[in-house]
C-alpha cells in the first residue's frame, strides 16, 4: 500500500512538473506579443522551439511516453507520425510556396 | 406545392431519372446514351429488387441479419467485403466496356453515349474500381487470411471491423444510388477544383463523391488501426514479427499507411464539401483560393493509395510462388526490408502525379529521383519472386497463371513508369491514353491478378471446396489477353498524342487502335463471366471439390491447419510456433494435425453488434441528405450515428463462451476424419480426389 | 516503474483484467489519434500557405486578440492537469467520488474553453471576420474550429463516462475508456500549442 502510495505522489509531482515546464514555455511567450519584448523573427523562432518543447513537456509529464523501460510501439508510432506530419506539411509548404513564387 | 417538395427533397427532382435522357433527345447518340443510362439504372434497381424478393421468399432475412450483418467474425466480414467487392467489379467492368465502345465509335463524333454521360461513366469507373473495388477486396482478403496466419482468434476490435464495413458499403450503396438518381460527378476519379467547384458545377454530381469518397475513406482509417493493432498485439506465441507470412507484412505496411494516408483525403474532400456547402475559399479561382493545394492534397493522398492497393497483392504473390513451388520464400528478409522501404518511400513522391503543375524544374527533378528509387526495392521482389521458383516443384495452378503473368506484364508497366518518372517526358505524356496505359497496367496485372489469384487460393479455406479449376484457367488466361489486348494499344495511343477522357475526336490515325482496344474489352467481360461460370459450376459440383482437410494446395502457414471452412474460433487454442513458414514445420515434423498441449478450455467470443450496420444506414441517410439538400434526413442519419454509437459505449457483456467439449467435438471429428482421408500428391492437386490432405513434399521429392 | 506492462496512459497492475485489455485498446487509440494527427498537420500546413491570401480583407491583425487566446490557452492547460488529477483518482481509489469531481472540472474548463471561443468567431464576424471572405479566413475556420469541435466531442464523451459510472458503477470499460478519453484530451491540448504558435502567435508578432 505505501508502494502505492509512492507512485501516486509520483505521478502527481509528474503532472505539476509538467504543468509548470508548460507554464514557463508559454506565458513568457504570450507575454513578448503582448509587449513587443522581441522583433518578428526571433519571436518566430522562439515559438517555433517553445512549441516542440511544450509538446514533448505534454507527452513526457502528462501521457508519459518515456525513452526507456517501456515498450517502444507508442514511442515509434509518435516518431513515425512526426516524420509523415513532416513530410506531408513541410512538403505542402515547399510546393505550395514554389508554386506561388512563380506566378 | 413546391415548397413542401424542397422541403421533404431537398433538390431532388423528377429530372435526376435517367429515363428522362431519353425524353429530351435530340439525335441518335444522344438516344442512345439515354438508353445505356437507363438500362444501367434499371439492372441496379431490378437487382435489388431481386435480391429483396429472394431473401423473402426463402425466408433469409433472418439468418442474413444475424449469420452475417451484425455478426463481427473476421471472416464473415472478410467474405462481405470481397462479395462487395465482386459486385462492384461487375458495374465498373461494364461502364469500362462502354467506355471503349464510345472511344471506338467515337471518331469524329459518333458514338454510344453522349459527352457528359461519358464524363460520369470514367468518374464512376474510377471511384469504383479504386474505392469500392479494389479496396474492399484487399481489405477483406486480409481479413480473412491475415488473423488466421498470425494465429490469432480475431481482429483486435472485432466490432470496429463491422463498422468499417459498414461506412465503405455506405459509399458503395451512395454509388449505386447515383445510377438511378442521376448525375454524378464528371470530374474523374480525382474530382479536381475549380472544375468540382459550385461555380462551376452546383449539381449533385461532386456532392456524390465527396460524401461517397469520404465514407470509404473512414472505414478504410479504421480497418488500417484495426489490422496494426491485431498484427502488433495478437500474434500466437512464439511468432516473431521477422516470422510472420509475408502476406502480414504487406498488410501491416498497407495497413500503416492506410492509417497516415487516408486523412489527407479527408480533409482534401472536407475541404471541398466546405467550399460547396458554405462558400469557404479553399479552392476557388476567387477569393483567394488555391485550387493547387487540392492536387497537393489529393496525391499526399493518393500516391500512399497506390502501394496500399498493391502492397497486398505483393503478400499473396509471394504466398502463391511459395505455395506452389513448395520451397520457402526466397529472400524473406529481403522482401520485408523492400516492402517497407516502399511503405516509406511512398509519402515521397507525391508530386510526380502534378509534375506540369509549374513548379520549379529542381523541385520536380528531385521528385523524379525519388519516384525512380521506388523502381529499387520493387525490383529485388520481382527477383525475390523468380528465384523463389528456381528449382521448386513449380505447379501452375491458377493463382499461379496470375502470378507469372504478373511477373512479366508488370515489370512492362514498372518501364513505363519509370518513363512518366521523368519529369520532361511527363510533360509530352501527361493527360494521354499513356498514363492511363501506365497505371492500368500497375493496377490489373498488379493488383487485380492478385486480388484474383488469392481469391483462388483462398476460397476452398473459406467454403470448404476448391475453384474449378478448368473455368478458372479460361478466366486467367482471358484475363491476361484481354488486358493485353485492351492497354497495350493504349500505350500506343498515347504517343500518338490522344488525350485521355475524350469521348470523340477527329483524328482517323487513333481509330484502329481504340478498335483493338474494345475487343481487349470484350474478351475481359468474357474473362469475367467465366469467373461467374466458374463459382456457379464450383458451387454446384461443390460435394465433388470438397477439401474439408483444409489443406488443399500443401501450403505453409497456419491458416491452413484448420478445416475448410475454418471454425468460427479459427484454432482449439492458439498455437504455439517456431520460425517461418509454422504449419510447414508441423507438417515436416508429423504434427500437422493433433490435440491441444494442455487440453481443450473454454473460448471467449465476441457477440453480434448491430453497429456496424446501423451506422451503414445512418450514413448512407446522412450522405443521400447532403447529396440533395435533404437537409432533415441528414440531421436524421447523423442523430443515428451519434446515439448509436454512444448506445455503444453503454453495452456490457459483449462476450460469449464457447463450450470447451464443443471445441473437443468439432476439433476431435477433425482428426478423426483426417485419418481415412487419404493423403494426395502435388499432381493429383487440381483433381476431385484432392480432400485436402498433403502427403509431405518430402516423401514426393524421394518417391 | 518495472510495474507498467505498456507505455503512456495505465491503469497498473492491480486492476487485473481492465489493465490487460487496456494495453490493446489504448495502443489502438494511439494509433487512432495519430491519424488525427496527420488531419491537424496538414490543415496547418494549409494555414499556413494560405495565410497571405487576405483577398483585400481582413487580416490577423485586424481579427485576433490576445488576451481571450491567452486564458483559453491557460483554460485548456489547466484542464489537462485537472484530467490528470481525475486519473489519478480512478487509478488509486476504488470509489469514483475523486474522479468524477476532477472529471467535471475538467469538463468545466474545456467547456469555458469552447465557449471563449465561439465567442472569439463572433467578434471575428462582426469585423468582417467570416470564412467566406477569403483564402486566409476559410483556412482559418477549416482549422481552430475542428479543434473546438473535438474538444466539444471530448467533453460529450466524458458525461458519457459519467453516465456510464452512473449506470454500472467504476468497471472494466469505464476504466479503458477514461485512458482513452485521456489520451483525446491531452492530444487537443498538444494540437492547441501548435494552433496558438503558427495562428495566433504568427499572426500577432
Amino acid at each position: 500500500m505505501t508502494d502505492k502510495a509512492a507512485e501516486k505522489r509520483k505521478e502527481q509531482l509528474s503532472y505539476a512538473l509538467g504543468f509548470g515546464y508548460a507554464l514557463l514555455l508559454t506565458v513568457p511567450l504570450f507575454a513578448s506579443v503582448a509587449f513587443d519584448w522581441l522583433d518578428r523573427s526571433t519571436l518566430l523562432w522562439i515559438t517555433g522551439v517553445a512549441a516542440i518543447l511544450q509538446i514533448v513537456v505534454h507527452f513526457r509529464f502528462f501521457l508519459h511516453i518515456r525513452l526507456k523501460g517501456q515498450t517502444k510501439e507508442d514511442l515509434q508510432l509518435i516518431l513515425f507520425t512526426t516524420l509523415v506530419i513532416g513530410v506531408m506539411g513541410l512538403g505542402t509548404i515547399w510546393v505550395i510556396f514554389n508554386l506561388m513564387s512563380r506566378m | 406545392m413546391s415548397d413542401l417538395w424542397s422541403l421533404v427533397f431537398g433538390r431532388l427532382t423528377l429530372d435526376a431519372l435517367p429515363v428522362l435522357e431519353i425524353i429530351h433527345a435530340t439525335n441518335g447518340r444522344e438516344l442512345a446514351s439515354g438508353i445505356v443510362g437507363t438500362t444501367a439504372a434499371g439492372l441496379a434497381v431490378l437487382g435489388a429488387l431481386y435480391l429483396v424478393y429472394a431473401l423473402t421468399k426463402y425466408h433469409l432475412w433472418g439468418p442474413l441479419w444475424r449469420d452475417w450483418l451484425t455478426s463481427v467474425d473476421h471472416k464473415k466480414i472478410g467474405i462481405m467485403y470481397v462479395v462487395l467487392a465482386l459486385v462492384m467489379l461487375a458495374r465498373a467492368l461494364a461502364e469500362a466496356f462502354v467506355m471503349r465502345t464510345q472511344q471506338a465509335l467515337g471518331d469524329g463524333g459518333g458514338g454510344l453515349v453522349s459527352n457528359e454521360h461519358f464524363a460520369q461513366l470514367f468518374s464512376t469507373h474510377g471511384t469504383i474500381m479504386i474505392f469500392f473495388m479494389a479496396m474492399p477486396f484487399l481489405t477483406g482478403l486480409i481479413n480473412y487470411v491475415m488473423p488466421l496466419q498470425i494465429g490469432s482468434r480475431d481482429v483486435a476490435f472485432p466490432t470496429m471491423n463491422s463498422v468499417s464495413l459498414g461506412f465503405t458499403a455506405a459509399g458503395a450503396v451512395l454509388l449505386m444510388i447515383s445510377l438511378v438518381l442521376q448525375p454524378f460527378s464528371t470530374g474523374g476519379w480525382t474530382g479536381y477544383p475549380p472544375f468540382t467547384e459550385a461555380a462551376f458545377n452546383p449539381g449533385p454530381g461532386p456532392d456524390y463523391w465527396i460524401w461517397a469518397v469520404t465514407l470509404s475513406g473512414i472505414g478504410t482509417t479504421l480497418s488500417g488501426i484495426n489490422f496494426v493493432v491485431t498484427i502488433y498485439k495478437f500474434r500466437c506465441d512464439g511468432m516473431k514479427l521477422m516470422d510472420m507470412p509475408l502476406f502480414c507484412w504487406t498488410s501491416l505496411c498497407t495497413s500503416i499507411l492506410m492509417i497516415f494516408a487516408l486523412p489527407p483525403l479527408t480533409v482534401a474532400t472536407g475541404l471541398l464539401a466546405l467550399d460547396r456547402y458554405l462558400g469557404f475559399h479553399m479552392f476557388t479561382n476567387d477569393g483567394g483560393g488555391n485550387m493547387m493545394n487540392f492536387a497537393n492534397l489529393f496525391w499526399l493522398f493518393g500516391h500512399p493509395e497506390v502501394y496500399i492497393l498493391i502492397l497486398p497483392a505483393f503478400g499473396v504473390y509471394s504466398e502463391v510462388f511459395s505455395t506452389f513451388s513448395s520451397k520457402t520464400l526466397y529472400g524473406y528478409t529481403a522482401l520485408v526490408i523492400a516492402t517497407m522501404c516502399i511503405a516509406v518511400l511512398s509519402f515521397t513522391v507525391w508530386v510526380h502525379h502534378f509534375f506540369t503543375m509549374g513548379q520549379s524544374a529542381n523541385l520536380n527533378a528531385i521528385f523524379g529521383i525519388a519516384t525512380m528509387l521506388i523502381g529499387i526495392p520493387t525490383g529485388v521482389k520481382i527477383y525475390d519472386w523468380m528465384l523463389t521458383m528456381y528449382r521448386g516443384r513449380v505447379r501452375m495452378a491458377v493463382p499461379m497463371v496470375y502470378a507469372v503473368a504478373f511477373l512479366i506484364l508488370f515489370t512492362i508497366g514498372g518501364l513505363s513508369g519509370i518513363l512518366l518518372a521523368n519529369p520532361s517526358l511527363d510533360y509530352v505524356m501527361h493527360n494521354t491514353l499513356f498514363l492511363v496505359a501506365h497505371f492500368h497496367n500497375m493496377l490489373i496485372p498488379g493488383l487485380l491478378f492478385g486480388m484474383l489469384a488469392g481469391y483462388t487460393l483462398w476460397f476452398p479455406k473459406a467454403f470448404g471446396f476448391i475453384l474449378d479449376p478448368k473455368w478458372g484457367y479460361r478466366a486467367a488466361y482471358l484475363w491476361i489477353a484481354g488486358f493485353v489486348f485492351a492497354f497495350f494499344p493504349l500505350y500506343g495511343l498515347g504517343i500518338l498524342g490522344m488525350p485521355r477522357r475524350m469521348a470523340e475526336y477527329f483524328n482517323g490515325a487513333w481509330f484502329p487502335l481504340t478498335l483493338v482496344a474494345l475487343l481487349g474489352a470484350v474478351m475481359i467481360i468474357a474473362a469475367f463471366a467465366c469467373l461467374c461460370i466458374q463459382l456457379y459450376v464450383s458451387i454446384k459440383n461443390r460435394e465433388a471439390l470438397a477439401v474439408p482437410m483444409g489443406d488443399p494446395w500443401d501450403s505453409r502457414t497456419l491458416e491452413w491447419a484448420v478445416p475448410a471452412p475454418a471454425p468460427e474460433w479459427n484454432f482449439p487454442a492458439t498455437p504455439e510456433v517456431e520460425g517461418r513458414d509454422a504449419f510447414a514445420t508441423l507438417k515436416e515434423g508429423g504434427y500437422d494435425l493433433r490435440a491441444p498441449d494442455d487440453g481443450y478450455h473454454d473460448i471467449e467470443m465476441p457477440r453480434n453488434s448491430a453497429l456496424g450496420p446501423v451506422l451503414m444506414v445512418g450514413s448512407t441517410a446522412m450522405a443521400f441528405g447532403l447529396v440533395w439538400y435533404m437537409w432533415w434526413l441528414a440531421a436524421l442519419g447523423a442523430m443515428v450515428c451519434f446515439a448509436a454509437t454512444v448506445a455503444c459505449g453503454f453495452r456490457r457483456n459483449t462476450h460469449r463462451i464457447v463450450k470447451a467439449e464443443d471445441v473437443k467435438a468439432e476439433w476431435e471429428a477433425f482428426c478423426a476424419l483426417a485419418d481415412t482421408t487419404p493423403r494426395i500428391p502435388r499432381s493429383l492437386e487440381q483433381t476431385t480426389q484432392n480432400m485436402g490432405h498433403a502427403s509431405p513434399a518430402s516423401e514426393e521429392i524421394t518417391s | 516503474m518495472s510495474t507498467t506492462r505498456h507505455p503512456g496512459l495505465n491503469l497498473g497492475p492491480h486492476h487485473g483484467e481492465a489493465d490487460d485489455t487496456a494495453e490493446v485498446e489504448v495502443f489502438g487509440f494511439w494509433v487512432f489519434m495519430m491519424s488525427d494527427a496527420i488531419i491537424f498537420g496538414l490543415l496547418m500546413a494549409t494555414y499556413v500557405v494560405m495565410s497571405g491570401n487576405l483577398n483585400g480583407g481582413p487580416g490577423p491583425r485586424e481579427l485576433f486578440e490576445l488576451r481571450p487566446v491567452f486564458i483559453e490557452t491557460m483554460l485548456l492547460l489547466f484542464s489537462s492537469l485537472t484530467f490528470g488529477f481525475a486519473q489519478i483518482g480512478m487509478k488509486y481509489h476504488p470509489h469514483p467520488a475523486r474522479m468524477i469531481i476532477w472529471l467535471l472540472v475538467s469538463v468545466a474548463l474545456a467547456l469555458i474553453f469552447v465557449g471563449m471561443e465561439v465567442n472569439d468567431f463572433i467578434t471575428m464576424a462582426g469585423k468582417g471576420g467570416i470564412p467566406q471572405a477569403s483564402g486566409f479566413l476559410s483556412s482559418f475556420y477549416a482549422l481552430v474550429p475542428l479543434h473546438g469541435i473535438h474538444v466539444t466531442a471530448a467533453c460529450i464523451w466524458a458525461l458519457a463516462i459519467l453516465g456510464q459510472i452512473a449506470v454500472y458503477g467504476l468497471d472494466d470499460e469505464v476504466k479503458t475508456g477514461m485512458l482513452r478519453l485521456g489520451i483525446l484530451w491531452h492530444f487537443l491540448d498538444i494540437v492547441w500549442i501548435g494552433i496558438f504558435s503558427i495562428v495566433y502567435i504568427g499572426g500577432l508578432a
